[in-house]
């Protein structure tokens, strides 16, 4: 007999590979969500000049900090390619608008020592004011909530209060909007057009079963690129679609079928429909065929034996069904880049977005927080509501 | 009623299946646009397939990542199912969460995170890289599969072994393992066409030397779509159908 010891040490190896290479990394990634080091990576000496200062007039020894910081880290920039000052402008803005331009015009300014009040001045009359300078204080980290903020169109005043981004600048709560309401109506239709196929697969006669669940099977192992795929081809403008519409004479023109909201669903509900029917069916297969006799014989009509009967003992299958689908929902990134246009792009695109083209490691991890915060309030309430232990899948 | 549920249940079966089934005479088009009908028939796409510069290298790279992922997860979740199977095992719920995390967390957060933590090791655009990777995500399946095989199988047999002066592991590879292999070998394929299929992570953590055929898929739909792709989409459905042939055929019930 296995101990439990002999039982660890099986796990140990895929535990360990899996804690390693996935949640460590994972990890780290989240993590520069909140990690705040750009600006203290290159203003080291301003950091400690500003240590203790009163926030009124900005002091002569922060002057003279910033001028050695900004000489320390343009020699940086200009020996490795590093793009320190670059980057430390950037976050900076997020605390204070204009410092993208204001940092390194400043320190072009600096380059030679002496007199460095005058220097920094003469790049702009703003570094005699506190702000400049508490945005550097903000910005010094090591952590900072305003990535998450912004994920949420939130942000820090200059008082330090949490407030809303003005409205012209806000766009990550309509994203996440887009998200939520797109995988709900994905789930939506899925169980609408689901819940059927799966009662006809469960009550159909054995000669027939197998072959309906294996037209469910079919797609359902198919890739996901060769399904988008297909949906392209079906929704071209000189696709069969469109030529079917015309044929029939119900349109003249053909329509703008890809590259929209339609598409992106259509091909969802088309890719994530199995998930939501191979639960239910096999909820309703394992259904004791004699409860809905007995409720007739106790003079329930076909509704109410529906409803009373024979719903509720297959709700534990649309409750995975609903949970598979929606959390995959969620992470979508193939499909609508394929076939949605600008206004159909999901979080997930955002997150790759800013990974791959804008190289913001930092916010890439926000909207991952975000994401990833959306499937845990998923899944916990699942669990919450129905459970995980009555989860059965085909 | 009886009646309306059929021809409910068969549209959305045909749902289903139609724009599969579109996609694979437009591959043996003689014509190369994307509509019927068909101005006649030819192998030309294949022929365009296996003659290309990338095509035949994806498919090749695909079903060796695909086969190496799938190994290795195999090689580490047989063992980690035997071990879940002892329900007493300290912290079980835990490090199920932590099998299973692959499952839950989006295909963009993994790749994102990898492309990070690859990176700086050389393990971006390598076949190291890819094939580390895709064994994560394909690993759940084994451990959930070969746990259900598990679920059918009586350890009074192990105690009988021991008892007959086995040693745990002439236990498990002669008693244990020859019982749940159907499940083992499911586990597998489910690997694979996890791994064959898989997008998301091919398109951030792989350099043009392992493009496999989704990501050399997504790029041709993302240009200029050729019917090269659509003889490249009928070798996949003909490979899933393959795939899910083998793991009916390992399930089919057996007396």
């Amino acid at each position: 007999m296995t101990s439990r010891r002999t039982a660890l040490l099986l796990i140990a190896p895929l535990l360990i590979g899996l804690l390693v290479g996935f949640v460590a990394p994972i990890g780290a990634f989240l993590w520069r969500a909140i990690a705040d080091d750009e600006v203290a990576a290159v203003l080291p000496r301003t950091l400690a000049a500003l240590r203790g200062w009163n926030g009124e007039a900005p002091p002569d020894v922060a002057f003279v900090a910033l001028a050695e910081d900004l000489r320390a880290a343009r020699a940086r920039d200009a020996e490795t390619g590093a793009g320190g000052i670059a980057r430390a402008a950037a976050r900076l803005n997020a605390e204070w608008p204009g410092m993208r331009s204001l940092l390194p015009a400043t320190g072009r300014r600096v380059t030679t020592p002496g007199d460095e009040r005058a220097k920094i001045l003469s790049a702009s009359e703003d570094w005699a004011t506190a702000a400049p300078w508490q945005a550097i204080l903000r910005a010094g980290g090591p952590y900072t909530g305003f990535r998450l903020l912004a994920t949420l169109d939130l942000r820090r005043d200059a008082a330090g209060a949490i407030a809303q981004t003005p409205e012209d600048q806000r766009i990550w709560r309509g994203i996440l909007l887009r998200t939520l309401w797109i995988s709900l109506s994905a789930t939506l239709l899925c169980l609408l057009l689901g819940y059927p196929l799966a009662w006809l697969i469960a009550t159909a006669p054995s000669r027939a079963q197998p072959w309906l669940l294996g037209a469910v099977l079919l797609p359902f192992w198919t890739s996901l690129i060769v399904r988008t795929a297909a949906w392209m081809v079906l929704l071209q403008k000189e696709g069969i679609v469109n030529a079917a519409l015309i044929g029939l004479g119900l349109l003249d023109a053909p329509l703008p079928l890809l590259l929209n909201r339609f598409a992106v669903l259509v091909a969802m509900v088309h890719i994530l429909l199995p998930f939501m029917v191979l639960p239910i069916a096999a909820a309703l297969r394992t259904m004791d065929p004699a409860l809905p006799r007995a409720a007739a014989s106790l003079g329930a009509g076909k509704l109410r034996i529906f409803l009373r009967v024979l719903l509720p003992l297959s709700l534990p299958g649309v409750g995975a069904g609903c949970l598979l689908v929606f959390v995959q929902a969620l992470g979508f990134y193939v499909t609508p880049a394929l076939l949605g246009g600008p206004n159909d792009q999901m979080l997930a695109w955002f997150i790759g977005f800013h990974a791959n083209r804008l190289v913001d490691w930092g916010m890439a991890a926000a909207l991952s927080v975000l994401l990833l915060g959306a499937v845990a309030v998923v899944i916990g309430l699942y669990g919450r509501l129905v459970g995980f232990d009555k989860v059965r899948t085909a | 009623m009886r009646g309306a549920l059929w021809a409910f249940g068969l549209l959305v079966l045909l749902f289903l299946l139609l724009p599969i089934l579109v996609v694979i005479p437009l591959s043996f088009s003689s014509g190369s646009f994307l509509s019927y009908p068909l101005p006649g028939l030819s192998l030309r796409w294949y022929e365009a397939f296996f003659a290309s510069d990338f095509w035949l290298p994806a498919l090749r790279n695909s079903l060796v990542v695909g086969t190496v992922s799938a190994a290795l997860a195999t090689l580490f979740g047989v063992p980690a199912a035997f071990g879940l199977w002892q329900r007493n095992v300290p912290g079980r719920r835990l490090i199920l969460a932590v099998i299973l995390a692959p499952l839950a967390v989006p295909a963009i957060v993994v790749a994102v995170a990898l492309l990070l933590a690859f990176g700086p090791r050389g393990l971006a655009n390598s076949f190291t890289g890819l094939i580390l990777a895709h064994a994560m995500l394909c690993v759940p399946f084994v451990v959930i599969t070969v746990l259900a095989s598990l679920a059918r199988f009586d350890p009074v047999l192990l105690r009988a072994a021991a008892s007959c002066g086995a040693d745990p592991w002439t236990g498990f590879f002669r008693i244990c393992l020859p019982r749940i292999m159907p499940g083992v070998a499911a586990g597998a394929v489910f690997a694979f066409a996890t791994s064959l299929d898989e997008t998301v992570v091919v398109l951030f953590l792989a350099g043009p030397a392992q493009r496999t055929l989704p990501r050399q898929m997504f790029a041709g739909l993302n240009d200029e779509i050729s019917l090269a792709i659509m003889a490249a989409a009928t070798l996949m459905v003909l490979l899933s159908t393959l795939l899910l042939g083998a793991v009916a055929w390992l399930r089919r019930p057996r007396r």
